[in-house]
């Protein structure tokens, strides 16, 4: 356990008590439904009960008739103004009203804006919608079919037929090398592998206050955003409305974790509700809202092969997806990246080849794909690979961990180039997974397991190594829609020595409020207590693309250690032009220059800030002020990466599995708060147990979302959870400034494998070598009957 | 967040005060206890009803008390105040065994035994278990009193025999020596209703020997046994010596008589696998704490 | 009622939940709603004395009745003990289910004093963080009950006050 100063602020680097903690214990945060404004209204969405299902007719006279109903906003009403439809994050369009037909359950069909909440929720009823049901596709691996229901109707040129739900196609790798290997191999494995429907359900749902002002034509948009700056642009695409007019502000978000990186129907809504009213206009969604409508996660049926030697030398990976993408392909990643990172499935192996196909494909189901901390997919590549890999290590009858060791990465590999050219930047891989086995006391728990066999318990022991890719991204590969993936960042030390950093990443819950100060503290000697961190609104922040997929510490983080460092470097001229040296005769120790030998001659960052602002002569070409901004392009993405071990215990007569230890080796590069970094590991692993135990959102053949509640969507909760056993390597990132790599989605990478592996390890005595998750009691119990059930649909 | 729909709100002050207000508004006023079944429904708006009748004020429904050789449970006891109860937990371990399992911490705070027995959930916990000791069920009315079995309480799903201007007052509990209670449950997760449940009590014939079931109870949640209880079970029991074979056995044919659904807990065979293997481990666990074996 | 020690009068539709009276009415946006089923906690405050979900009542039944929220825990600018763990202890992240979190660690302690994990995990099992994995919200509880008035912590130190 890392522990927490009790006294005093670590001058840069190290654990320290969060400076945004003063408002949240007081209950003082302000999250978007605490935003109240003069005037304000409330709006309320009416939505599809029906999975497929032409629209007749829309009727809102009674609606529009109650007294407290400012106004009602159809699909016909958006397209007379042309906003019918909005770009999705992926180049394909969805709409914000439905017009011609509603395409999954719980899509945006009608918006109320109302004088209160409760107004608006009884208008919703009086709004009379004529359906005509059609057949729904809800089952992904149907959706090709010769006879499937065509989905999209509205994209030109589609016909029903195997093509009519079809997104895409793409591939990596060497699919003739792999195909070679997999031919001649001693070992190959084939398994079927879902890693089902889930949904990042953020604690705080998404939702806005659209403000805008009829006679400044300004828009000013509160909400719930990841993105503001990407927001910003959308909006002014959508609704017409010039970016310069446009400021979003992201309050206090209770939790993203990718749920609020699209924009969604309901924002525009507001936005347009806005417009028409003249007044601001709040749409904050219920839970049932988000988790039928909002970005869904995953969804990803794969076909999984391996190949490799009798002795255990993993040659080749090799993996087919069918990917449901909802009816609207509304997946947030990076242009070309369809599949986002899946690349990475080749995992922290040294393979000869390896090969994947991803098929995109509609469904009537909701839009999203991309969310719940996946870092653009990659959580779907390391189960797939890690699945993989255990199978391996039951067909052998090897261990699972020796498997492992055998084939790592080894550090004088670095950097390593994948067999589908991802450039994997430092790692030493079995030093981690050494600690990790040493952490857990894995021989003694093979022993115990063995002596539980012999009882006739289940006891399973899980491992997982994952190599994560974030901090998207260098900008000539990677942009969304366009927008090249480098952030802006801005620092400026005011005359008295405190300093404000502006920065473009929108944190949810990740503390950038403390560790952006802390490495502005590190490189220039500022308390973090006097540097003000500003984010999330973008009148007062540089263009960046925001929060997600681990990217902030690597991107942002990095232009942060820029700014401070081209900050020092001015404050070395100011300080030479003070102390009427030159600047190659000034040397640094945090928090001032001094002459070089001469350490008692110096001049504190406080005393340069005054100075820089004074009438003091500075050379040719120097401009006064102490301040600097820039804008990062990461040359790489960066890899963190981990070593975990689950142990899970089962009961065989009941299915039940209970988590009893967890044991989590990361290795993120340099950690700018351990305590920080620590509280993100906790919460990612806990995701793993939701997931591999209890989550999905499955459909029936009636088109209806089964998780559409808490009481359906289960969320794992302390009990569930085991106390979290975290250690830690440290291999910085060699193109980072300060060697670190991002943190914040390797355990929702990690943990499920491992918890999968475990449960898996602890039924091999009745020879089950898969099954899906989640593993609910009934999944287990089934599949100790050799009958594992299908997740995604309902079980009938 | 759901809101429900407007809707007119009274307090009663008396069991004859709030019977006079329920048949005053008739059968579109609901009585509102705990409201942990009924605001759930009613901000989904499944349930609308007209008006509301706020009994929480009302004094002397919420003691939990022995009077002469029964356990009197007043319905507006709090779930948590049942697992507090050292009286209840005394005689009845499987009180205490289902509390723990109900729901969470905080809504057993508010939740109480009468709101959850008349919502009538299939999944109800309390419903297999009051059925398993065989309690029975006080309901006034305004020409007074009537004790119904809690074994003909319900009549179906969200159904009770409680009529709409009637109001359960109170469970009463006939107390026997000699005997032991457990229950089992197995639920996804904490706080989720169960895939399914058992109750057992037992009681022993203290003759020398193998002891032999002098009588037994048997509730079921969640799996569709009629009124909670796997009645051919118990008869099966009946006099049989307690044997790990004989409570096996007892778990088959409850399972074999009870009618679980599909759903997302789990498919049938599962559902009925887990009623026969709960039956076992409750049968077991009440003997021992018959048996004094077992705390 | 009385909020906070402080009464309030309002007039009020009887289907209000209790939870936005205290947000939309009296303005006490500390306490937070998350769910539609009562699963999630973000509402918990006291309601005489005891946790309540408020989005599983009317506030027309807390009429006459004493509510506590997590604005009530600070008493005369010194933050309560439980609020100082969290702090000391990272317990929150995003903040959203903090107040909850913390309403119902503050009823443990007043019936535990130095409760085990297990029953921490216990009375919190009603309410759901996305963010911690509950690890630091366990520790938080377990430092606020070391630090507690009178209580000595593990190294011999009395009653030690976090300020932020």
């Amino acid at each position: 356990m890392t522990a927490v100063q009790e006294q005093g602020t670590p001058m840069g680097y190290g654990s320290m008590r969060r400076k945004e903690d003063a408002r949240f214990v007081r209950g003082k945060g302000l999250y978007i439904d605490d935003v109240r404004l003069r005037g304000m209204l409330h709006g309320a969405v009416l939505r599809s009960p029906y999975a497929h299902a032409r629209i007749l007719s829309v009727d809102v006279t009674a609606a529009e008739a109650h007294p407290k109903v400012r106004a009602v906003i159809t699909g016909e009403t958006l397209l007379d103004r042309g906003m019918a439809w909005m770009p999705t994050l992926s180049g394909d369009q969805q709409a914000v009203l439905a017009t011609d037909k509603v395409r999954f359950q719980g899509q945006e069909v009608a918006f109320v804006v109302a004088d209160d909440r409760y107004a608006a929720r009884d208008a919703l009823e009086l709004i009379d919608v004529e359906y005509e049901p059609l057949p729904a596709v809800m089952d992904a691996r149907r959706a090709l079919d010769d006879g499937a229901p065509l989905i999209r109707d509205d994209l030109a040129g589609r016909q029903p037929g195997p093509a009519g739900n079809h997104v895409f196609d793409w591939d990596a790798g060497d699919a003739a090398r792999t195909e070679e290997i997999f031919a001649r191999a001693d070992v190959t494995i084939a398994e079927d592998l879902l890693y089902p429907r889930v949904h990042p359900a953020p604690l705080e749902t998404c939702g806005a206050v659209a403000d805008f002002d009829t006679i400044s034509g300004k828009l000013t948009m509160w909400s719930t955003s990841q993105a503001p700056h990407a927001h910003r642009l959308l909006y002014s695409l959508a609704a017409g409305i010039p970016e310069h007019k446009i400021r979003v502000i992201s309050p206090d978000i209770g939790g993203g974790f990718g749920n609020k990186v699209p924009i969604y129907p309901g924002y525009l809504c507001a936005v347009i509700g806005s417009i028409i009213c003249g007044r601001p206009v709040k749409w904050v969604e219920d839970r049932s809202e988000n988790l039928m409508s909002t970005s869904f996660a995953r969804d990803y049926h794969m076909h999984g092969e391996i190949a490799a030697t009798r002795d255990g030398k993993i040659l080749a990976v090799r993996v087919h997806v069918l990917a449901d993408h909802g009816a609207f392909n509304g997946a947030a990643q990076p242009t070309k990246f369809p599949a986002g990172f899946f690349g990475v499935f080749t995992g922290s192996y040294d393979l000869e080849a390896a090969y994947c196909h991803v098929t995109g494909v509609y469904t009537n189901k909701a839009p999203g794909g991309v969310a719940y901390s996946c870092s653009f997919r990659i959580t779907e590549a390391v189960y797939l690979v890690e699945r993989m890999v255990d199978m391996l290590a039951f067909e052998l009858d090897a261990d699972p961990a020796e498997l492992r060791m055998k084939n790592l990465l080894r550090p004088d590999q670095f950097p390593y180039t994948c067999a589908t050219g991802w450039v994997y930047d430092s790692g030493d891989y079995a030093r981690t997974l050494q600690l990790a086995l040493d952490k857990a006391g894995y021989a003694e728990l093979r022993r115990e397991q063995a002596a539980r066999r012999e009882r006739g318990e289940l006891m399973g022991i899980g491992i997982s190594f994952f190599t994560e890719a974030v901090g998207a991204g260098p900008r000539k590969h990677m942009d969304i829609l366009g927008l090249g993936m480098a952030d802006g960042c801005e620092l400026r030390v005011h005359p008295t020595g405190s300093a404000v950093l502006r920065i473009s990443v929108q944190t949810q819950g990740q503390g950038h409020e403390t560790t952006f100060a802390q490495i502005v503290a590190e490189e220039l000697g500022i308390s973090p207590d006097d540097i003000d961190v500003v984010h999330g609104d973008t009148d007062q922040t540089p263009f960046g693309l925001g929060t997600y997929g681990s990217r902030s510490t690597p991107v942002s983080g990095a232009a942060a250690a820029v700014v401070a460092r081209r900050v020092r470097e001015k404050a070395r001229i100011v300080a030479a032009a003070m102390l009427e040296v030159s600047a190659g005769d000034l040397d640094w120790e945090k928090g001032r220059w001094f002459v070089r030998g001469d350490p008692d001659h110096g001049r504190t960052i406080a005393e340069i800030a005054l100075a820089a602002h004074s009438d003091l002569d500075l050379p040719e070409g120097v401009e006064g002020h102490l301040d600097a901004s820039c804008v990062y392009n990461p040359p790489n993405l960066t890899y963190p990466c981990g070593a975990y071990i689950c142990v899970v215990d089962v009961d065989p007569g009941t299915g039940k599995v209970s988590v009893r230890r967890f044991v989590a080796v990361d290795d993120c590069g340099v950690r700018i708060n351990p305590m920080i970094v620590e509280g993100q590991i906790h919460g990612g692993l806990a995701d793993g147990v939701g997931m591999a135990l209890m989550e999905v959102i499955a459909f029936d053949a009636g088109g209806n979302c089964l998780g559409g509640s808490f009481m359906d969507y289960l969320l794992p909760t302390a009990e569930e959870c085991p106390s979290w056993e975290l250690g830690e390597t440290v291999t910085p990132s060699p193109h980072h400034p300060i060697g670190a790599k991002g943190v914040g989605e390797s355990a929702t990478v990690g943990s499920p494998p491992a918890v999968v592996n475990a449960v898996m390890d602890a039924l091999r005595p009745f020879g089950v070598r898969h099954a899906d998750m989640p593993l609910t009691p009934a999944q287990v119990w089934c599949a100790i009957q050799g009958r594992p059930l299908r997740t995604d649909l309902a079980i009938t | 967040m759901q809101v429900p729909s407007h809707v007119e709100y009274e307090r009663a002050t008396s069991v004859e005060h709030a019977l006079e207000l329920l048949a005053r508004f008739g059968p579109e006023s609901r009585v509102l206890a705990g409201g942990h079944s009924l605001i759930p429904m009613m901000k989904l708006r499944l349930a609308q009803p007209e008006r509301l009748i706020d009994i929480n004020g009302i004094s002397g429904l919420s003691r939990i008390a022995m009077e002469g050789d029964e356990l009197r449970i007043g319905a507006l006891v709090r779930h948590a105040q049942l697992l507090d109860s050292a009286v209840a937990g005394e005689h009845f371990p499987v009180l205490h065994d289902a509390e723990r399992v109900i729901a969470d911490p905080i809504v057993r705070n508010w939740g109480t035994i009468g709101g959850s027995l008349c919502q009538a959930d299939p999944s109800e916990d309390l419903s297999a278990v009051f059925g398993a000791i065989r309690a029975t069920a006080v309901i006034q009315g305004r020409d007074g009193a009537r004790a119904v079995p809690v074994r003909e309480f319900h009549l179906g799903p969200y159904e009770t025999v409680v009529a709409p201007d009637e109001l359960l007052t109170e469970l009463r509990v006939p107390i026997r020596p000699g005997g032991g209670s457990a229950y089992e449950k197995v639920a996804r997760r904490v706080g989720d209703w169960s895939v399914a449940a058992a109750g057992a009590v037992i009681w022993l014939d203290p003759a020398s020997g193998t002891p032999t079931v002098s009588e037994a109870g048997i509730g079921l949640a969640a799996v569709g046994a009629g009124h909670f209880v796997a009645g051919e079970a118990e008869d099966f029991l009946r006099g049989q010596p307690v044997s790990d074979e004989m409570f096996a056995r007892a778990g088959q044919i409850a399972a074999e008589h009870c009618t679980p659904s599909a759903d997302q807990r789990g498919p049938v065979d599962y559902k009925r696998h887990l009623t026969g293997e709960l039956t076992t481990r409750a049968l077991r666990r009440a003997a021992a704490r018959a048996c004094g074996q077992e705390a | 009622m009385t909020v906070n020690g402080a009464e309030y009068t309002r007039d009020v539709e009887p289907r209000m939940l209790l939870i936005h009276f205290l947000r939309d009415e009296l303005e006490l946006t500390g306490s937070h709603w998350g769910c539609d089923t009562s699963n999630c906690g973000a509402c918990v405050i006291w309601l005489d004395g005891a946790p309540l979900k408020s989005c599983t009542a009317l506030a027309a039944m807390a009429g006459g009745r004493d509510i506590r929220t997590v604005e009530g825990l600070e008493r005369d600018g010194e933050l309560d003990v439980v609020q100082q763990g969290f702090i000391a202890c990272h317990g929150l992240q995003c903040g959203f289910c903090t107040p909850g979190m913390m309403m119902t660690a503050r009823w443990l302690l007043d019936r535990i004093p130095d409760p085990a994990d297990a029953e921490i995990r216990e009375a919190i099992s009603g309410q759901i963080c996305r963010c911690t994995g509950y690890e630091n919200i366990v520790r938080s509880v377990r430092w606020a009950a070391a630090h507690s008035r009178g209580a000595a912590g593990p190294d011999g130190s009395g009653a030690h006050e976090v300020t932020v």
